[in-house]
This record gives C-alpha cells, sequence and structure tokens, in this order.
C-alpha cells in the first residue's frame, strides 16, 4: 500500500516542482515558456503555502495564495505585453535577441 | 484511498511540469501547464482548501493560461529552432545550458537535504478541518483589507501598463 502522505511529501512534491520550472528557465530559448517556468514555480511556492497552512491548521497562507495569484496575473499580463512589444521589433522569440535597451 | 489519490496526482503533477519544459513549440507547453494545473487543484482539495482549488482552475487556468494562448496564437510562435550565429550559439549552446542544468539539479539536491532534516523532527498531524470560503473571507477583509486594497491598485497598473507596452506606435 502507499504511504499516507505526510507535510514532508507535499513539501517535497512542491521543491520537485520548483526544480523543474528552474531548469526550465535555464534551459528554455523562448521567451513565452521561461514565463510559463516562472509560473510552475509560483505555483510550487502555492502548494508549500497551502501544504503548511493544512498541516499547521492555519489559514493565512490560503491568503497569501490568494495575492500570489493575483501578482502572478499581473506579472503575466505586464510580461506577455512586453513579449509582444519585442516581437514587434525583432519577430523572433529568443531572449539573446533582446539584448540593448534601445534600438 | 487518499494516499492513491495523493501520488496520482503527484505523478501528473510532475509530469506535466517535465513535459511543459521539455517542448519546443509553446502551444503544447501552455495545454501541459493547464493539466498541471489540474492536478495541483486536486492536491488542493485534497489539503482540504476548496477556495484555492477553485480560483486555481478559475484564475490560473481560466484566465492567465488563455492570456498565454492568446499570445501564443497572436505572435504565431513557431517551435524554438537551434540557435544560429557565433556569440549565440557561445551563450545558449550546450555547455551553458547544462550548467543551467545542473544548477536546477543542485538546487533540488539542496531542497531535498533540507526537507530530510526536516522529517527527522516530528510533524504536526493534519487532521484539521478544511478551511471554509466564509473563515477566509472573514480573514481577508478584516485583517488583510489594505493589502486587498493595494492589490485592486496594482492591478489596475498593471492593465494600464500592459495595454500601454502593447500598443503600437502611433504615428
Amino acid at each position: 500500500m502507499l504511504p499516507e502522505p505526510t507535510l514532508n511529501s507535499y513539501l517535497m512534491l512542491s521543491a520537485v516542482l520548483f526544480a523543474i520550472g528552474t531548469a526550465g528557465v535555464f534551459l528554455r530559448r523562448n521567451v513565452i515558456t521561461i514565463l510559463l517556468s516562472v509560473e510552475v514555480m509560483l505555483n510550487a511556492v502555492n502548494l508549500t503555502f497551502v501544504a503548511v497552512d493544512r498541516f499547521r491548521g492555519l489559514i493565512d497562507g490560503q491568503i497569501i495564495v490568494f495575492f500570489v495569484m493575483t501578482v502572478a496575473a499581473a506579472e503575466a499580463a505586464v510580461g506577455l505585453a512586453l513579449v509582444i512589444a519585442l516581437f514587434r521589433h525583432k519577430e523572433v522569440l529568443t531572449p539573446d535577441a533582446f539584448t540593448s535597451l534601445k534600438w | 484511498m487518499d494516499a492513491f489519490l495523493f501520488w496520482i496526482l503527484a505523478l501528473v503533477a510532475v509530469t506535466a511540469s517535465v513535459l511543459v519544459i521539455g517542448q519546443r513549440n509553446p502551444m503544447y507547453s501552455v495545454l501541459l501547464l493547464i493539466a498541471s494545473f489540474g492536478a495541483l487543484s486536486g492536491l488542493y482539495i485534497q489539503l482540504g482548501s476548496p477556495f484555492v482549488a477553485v480560483i486555481q482552475i478559475i484564475i490560473y487556468a481560466g484566465a492567465i493560461m488563455v492570456l498565454f494562448l492568446f499570445t501564443v496564437m497572436l505572435l504565431n510562435a513557431q517551435p524554438e529552432e537551434s540557435p544560429t550565429g557565433r556569440l549565440a550559439r557561445m551563450m545558449t549552446g550546450a555547455g551553458p545550458r547544462r550548467f543551467g542544468a545542473v544548477l536546477s539539479v543542485v538546487l533540488a539536491l539542496q531542497l531535498f537535504w533540507a526537507l530530510r532534516v526536516l522529517s527527522s523532527q516530528n510533524m504536526p498531524p493534519g487532521d484539521t478541518p478544511a478551511t471554509t470560503v466564509r473563515e477566509i473571507g472573514v480573514r481577508l477583509f478584516r485583517e488583510h483589507s489594505f493589502a486587498f486594497e493595494a492589490t485592486s491598485v496594482l492591478i489596475l497598473v498593471a492593465m494600464v501598463g500592459a495595454i500601454l507596452l502593447a500598443r503600437k506606435e502611433s504615428q
């Protein structure tokens, strides 16, 4: 039979997801996929908050998750607007193409 | 049953996330990330926080991922190709990328090591009742009302900023 999940299993899962997100930021050469990897990392942290909340009997972690999601939405909107603006100028999505502040 | 569900959902979340960063086509990445968010939402329900599970689906899978999907379709993003040019290959070639991968593996090992130390102490039992939306709402609007109001300003600024950034240059 599978072992009952403890707080530690949730934290381990969160660590794995966070590392996957970091690897995505390092490995991918597409601005959109890099932003997606950042979302994976944010979700890993959200899972930590909710798990600790559950095992400690708190509520505040879930409220922080609410705010994290709001900020993630704002970040995605601004980030994707930047991607669109950059794509208009260079027609590529590789981050190496965007090394100058002005063109 | 709970344990079985946890391991299934964890497996789905990890597999989908690995496939997200393993894809060359951003469209597949976005769709796989939605699957990962669905699994995480199931985990939130297991953790007794239905509120977070629901906003995970509504905000993340419903709003943010659709935004990503629209951008991918709008830009007609092609699958990424191998870098061209000497400088690009030097910066993003196999060596530096492998170094980045090694760094993230080191990060995972560090986190595991830290959690292993943690597990030797006794864990609190997870038998607290599930939190209701009412509790969260009361706490949110009583103690965190300033943060809530500040968030509305943040959203407004992000909205205006996004429109300004993505606007076509006027003549």
